[in-house]
């Protein structure tokens, strides 16, 4: 057994679990988190990412020991209160979702995306960085639309925001 | 149409709950007490048990309790079942082996379920598994279904010999061979459907709850259908009497027909919950889910079309070996048959047609319905032979569809489906408008010009949804009925409870059955909750599977609304002191035509709970329940376009449109549809280019992993153009036919048929992967 001490959506929590015990199950089991999801057993649909100190990254492939430390964000603490975040709710409008299973993955893989590329997205980028995450109801036509389309926003919103403060 | 009315583009309401996290899955689910369960599987296709000893992993750390066939069997506990019954065509019932949920003297496949562990966590689980001993005896495995009926091939069944499930016929065989033997032209093809594993993204799961005290179970299950989970558990597999099993199937994360189907998992955890005293959790590990999840497809097939002189089609003959794997899934036999051969005329004029269909055991996970189920089969053979056929004949695709289409309706097939209206040169109309038909050939040359190969294919698919009306199914050997049940609950302030027989397992019924109320009374969506899959909560309903859902639930749903508005209008005609017959509901408002004395719609609900002032002799309250059988199939069509570009170097080829014309009859939610023809087409698509399940000759299953069968990502695919056409659907009151997998049904033949164009071969194996796409190239120029 080994503790674990992380900061989870602002909250600082700590915990005893098994060497063994992945992030996600540490998340989903001694947390109650349960919208960071498992869809397999290799890393490969991404069902279960999250933010580990600002990057995505799936959580079955890490420890929730070698998170300890770590500050963690997952779809739960991605809202701002009860203002969705522009990714979320890109995903609402362009119906980017269906069974919901991947979506947390999907949102959290997308927010990362837009953050790395402040010059913008086009469709070939989202698909290609897509790569990790997998759907099997949508087709992606939809997720690809709203991940385009929130990533317009955020450039606006911090356009604006640019200005404001100018 | 209002803004958030039937055919409105209206955002979901429950996608709120999916993207904060709040999702409400299986796996979710936590009872005080809860323990963890893992199966050990048969690590062999075939072979007896000899042995199993359980002593070292009884003693293993945190275990509760380590269970076996032999004590299921002695609690009684029944075998699975098909739930439909076929006969051959030399009278005899089709030969269905004992399957029981925990393996007791063999097992059958590589993944059937032998022993459960019980244990605090699912670690300790796990590893107590490990400690299990099994001795078997290995037996000769056979995985091929054509093999699997050779003399000579290892028997998987005693009751069953050369594993032949049964041999079954459709069609007049006398009228199609004449034809044949008559015809100007015959194209024959070998056709092969590869066999799929559904994948939906979240894995089985099931939380058995036993309550000693009430001596009552609780199955939290992944089913896209919890009424009939519980009936079949109860009425056939003895765990619990209706009435003291309760079956909830809570957010269920995608289904595509592998979740329809009641598995040993479920059965055993209830069982076990009770045996152990604790209730148990069981959650698939994906590779869990690639050997016992019900697999799809898997048709070897030899087909002859016939042609007169004028490219009429005259006859079409069929004949198809079903490989159904180790057992008969629930209702595997209708696949092949009923939903198959009855779809084999497609959308054409054909004035004979005769199928064949044996079905066979292998030492394979079962096989059963497959979104599609039957209908991409019966669409893939068609249209991959009228295409060759085209090329044969020499005449355009397009054109020799359209002279063989069925242009009158109501059209009687010659195998059963009497198609009730349809225009199927619409869509390919616009299927042609929207991909530039007319200008491929300047793309193809371009294309030659980048050292490209290009092509272009279509695929005119017709399929039969809204299953189904009861009486013709149960004549036909189905066990169940098939219509749906809806309950309306208008509340005294007017809000409304919507408890429907359908299960949402992403098609947005949240939504959509809102709009459907809203269409009625004028009430927001948001004060309009739809309830589903809880046994304890809903009447009898039937599921969510073969599209039926807007068809046949919505249908109970209008019949619910019918009962529940005219009720109103009496209330209100008493109200307002008007003839019943002038009361119109508009806008939420309770109006007397013509005039303007009216009722806000909440005053008509107070009015029916206070009940100081109703009609003489009307029970208070305002809560209807209706159940709709169909008086037919619906028959979604359209036609689809792929066109690819295939690198001749590494034989990678590249979607670089898709078209998707459909005829779904009416719409209630556009962007809903939308987006079940791009998720549909998505699955097609992987079964073309990408998926297989593959064993090898062991019966070990080679792809049981992502790392192994390719699933469709962002990046094999491109955005789609779809669009609609809409010739209603006479049969229901809203004019629906369905939506939920004309996309997978129509789209694998238009990518192979857009692959063989660019490469000028005659046929290539699904999936077209790089490597046999390059193969093909190397071997047409060797």
């Amino acid at each position: 057994m080994s503790d674990v001490s992380l900061t989870v959506n602002g909250k600082r929590v700590s915990g005893s679990a098994e060497d063994r015990t992945l992030l996600v199950h540490f998340l989903r089991e001694h947390l109650g988190l349960t919208g960071t999801h498992v869809g397999c057993d290799t890393s490969q649909c991404g069902a279960c990412v999250v933010h580990v100190d600002g990057r995505a990254v799936k959580s079955c492939t890490m420890l929730a020991v070698q998170a300890s430390g770590s500050t963690i964000v997952t779809i739960e603490g991605l809202a701002d209160g009860a203002e969705l975040h522009p990714v979320q709710a890109a995903f609402k409008e362009h119906h980017g979702l269906q069974c919901g299973f991947c979506t947390p993955g999907m949102i959290m893989t997308a927010t990362d995306m837009i953050a790395r590329h402040p010059e913008g997205l086009d469709e070939a980028t989202v698909r290609a960085e897509l790569e990790g995450n997998i759907c099997r109801c949508t087709g992606y036509h939809n997720i690809v639309k709203a991940i385009l389309a929130a990533s317009q926003a955020m450039a606006k919103g911090s356009k604006g925001k640019a200005k404001q403060a100018a | 149409m209002g803004i958030e009315g039937v055919g409105a583009r209206v955002a979901r309401k429950e996608d709120k709950r999916f993207i904060t996290g709040g999702g409400r899955y299986v796996d979710d689910m936590v009872v005080p007490g809860m323990k963890h369960a893992v199966f050990v599987r048969s690590p062999h296709a075939h072979a007896q048990i000899k042995k199993i000893d359980v002593k070292k992993a009884q003693g293993m750390p945190g275990v509760v309790g380590v269970l076996t066939g032999k004590e299921l069997k002695a609690d009684g506990i029944g075998n699975l079942i098909c739930g439909w019954m076929i006969h051959s065509k030399d009278g005899t019932p089709m030969k269905m082996g004992a399957w029981s949920p925990l393996a007791v003297d063999k097992v059958r496949y590589v993944g059937d379920a032998v022993v459960i562990v019980v244990a605090d966590t699912k670690g300790q689980a796990r590893d107590a598994a490990e400690a299990v001993e099994i001795t078997y005896k290995e037996l000769k495995a056979v995985v091929d279904a054509t093999k699997a009926i050779q003399p000579g091939a290892p028997q998987i069944h005693a009751e069953s010999d050369n594993n032949l499930i049964f041999d079954w016929e459709i069609g007049d065989a006398k009228a199609t061979d004449a034809a044949i033997k008559s015809a100007a032209h015959v194209t024959r093809m070998k056709i092969v459907n590869n066999r799929l594993v559904p994948n939906a993204m979240e894995p089985r799961a099931a939380l058995g709850h036993y309550d000693k005290a009430e001596d009552h179970y609780t199955c939290w299950t992944t089913s896209q259908n919890p009424h009939v989970s519980r009936l079949v558990m109860s009425a056939f597999y003895n765990v619990a009497p209706e009435n003291k099993l309760r079956v909830i199937a809570p957010d269920v994360g995608g289904g595509f027909g592998s979740k329809i189907y009641i598995y040993p998992e479920e059965i055993v955890c209830l069982w076990a919950s009770k045996k152990t005293g604790v209730p148990v959790k069981w959650v698939a590990d994906r590779t869990e889910s690639f050997l016992a999840d019900a697999h799809g497809r898997d048709h070897v097939s030899m087909v002859e079309m016939a042609f007169d002189k004028d490219n009429r089609i005259t006859g079409l003959k069929v004949d198809t070996i079903a490989n159904l794997g180790a057992y008969m899934s629930l209702f595997s036999s209708c696949v092949p048959t009923y939903l198959y051969a009855t779809l084999l005329s497609g959308q054409y004029n054909i004035p004979a047609i005769h199928a064949n269909v044996r079905t066979v055991y292998t030492n394979t996970a079962p096989v059963d319905a497959y979104r599609g189920a039957g209908r991409p089969e019966a669409t893939y053979l068609l249209e991959r032979t009228m295409e060759t056929a085209a090329r044969e004949l020499g005449v355009s695709p397009a054109e020799l569809r359209r002279k063989n289409f069925i242009t009158s309706f109501p059209h009687q097939t010659p195998v059963i489906m009497n198609y009730d209206a349809g225009d199927y040169n619409a869509s390919l109309d616009a299927a042609m408008k929207a991909a530039d038909y007319a200008g491929f050939a300047n793309r193809k040359a371009d294309a030659a010009k980048r050292g490209k190969l290009r092509g272009i294919g279509m695929s005119c698919y017709i399929e039969a949804c809204g299953i189904a009306p009861s009486a013709a199914v149960g004549s036909l050997g189905a066990g169940v009925g098939l219509w749906e049940s809806a309950e309306v609950r208008v509340n005294a302030v007017g809000t409304i409870e919507v408890l429907t027989g359908s299960h949402s397992h992403g098609q947005g019924h949240e939504t959509t059955f809102a709009q459907v109320v809203n269409q009625r009374f004028g009430v927001p969506i948001d004060s309009v909750s739809i309830v589903h899959g809880d046994t304890d909560k809903v009447q009898m309903g039937m599921g969510t599977y073969g599209s039926r859902s807007g068809a046949v639930g919505l249908s109970a749903l209008v019949k619910a609304l019918d009962k529940v508005e005219a009720k109103a209008k009496k209330i209100a005609a008493h109200l307002l002191e008007a003839d019943e017959g002038d009361i119109v509901i508009e806008n939420g408002e309770v109006k007397v035509a013509g005039t303007d004395k009216n009722l806000p719609w909440f005053q008509v609900a107070l009015a029916a709970y206070t009940a100081h002032n109703l009609p003489a002799g009307m029970e208070p309250g305002l809560k209807e329940t209706a159940f709709y059988d169909p008086s037919n199939f619906t028959f979604p069509a359209g036609c689809y376009i792929c066109e690819v570009e295939i690198d001749p170097e590494t034989g990678t080829t590249e979607i670089v449109q898709f078209v998707a014309a459909d005829d779904f009859g009416n719409i209630i939610n556009p962007m809903i549809v939308e987006g079940q023809v791009h998720g549909g087409i998505a699955q097609g698509v992987g079964q073309a280019l990408l998926e297989g399940a593959h064993y090898d000759g062991n019966g070990q299953l080679l792809t049981a992993s992502y790392m192994d069968y390719t699933m469709p990502r962002a990046d094999d695919l491109p955005s789609f153009k779809v669009s609609t056409s809409n010739t209603p659907c006479p049969g229901n009151p809203l004019g629906i036919k369905g939506c939920g997998e004309a996309g997978a049904i129509g789209s694998p033949p238009a990518v192979i048929n857009a692959i063989t164009d660019a490469l000028g071969v005659g046929d290539i194996a699904m999936p077209a992967s790089p490597s046999t796409v390059w193969s093909a190239i190397r071997a047409k120029k060797h």
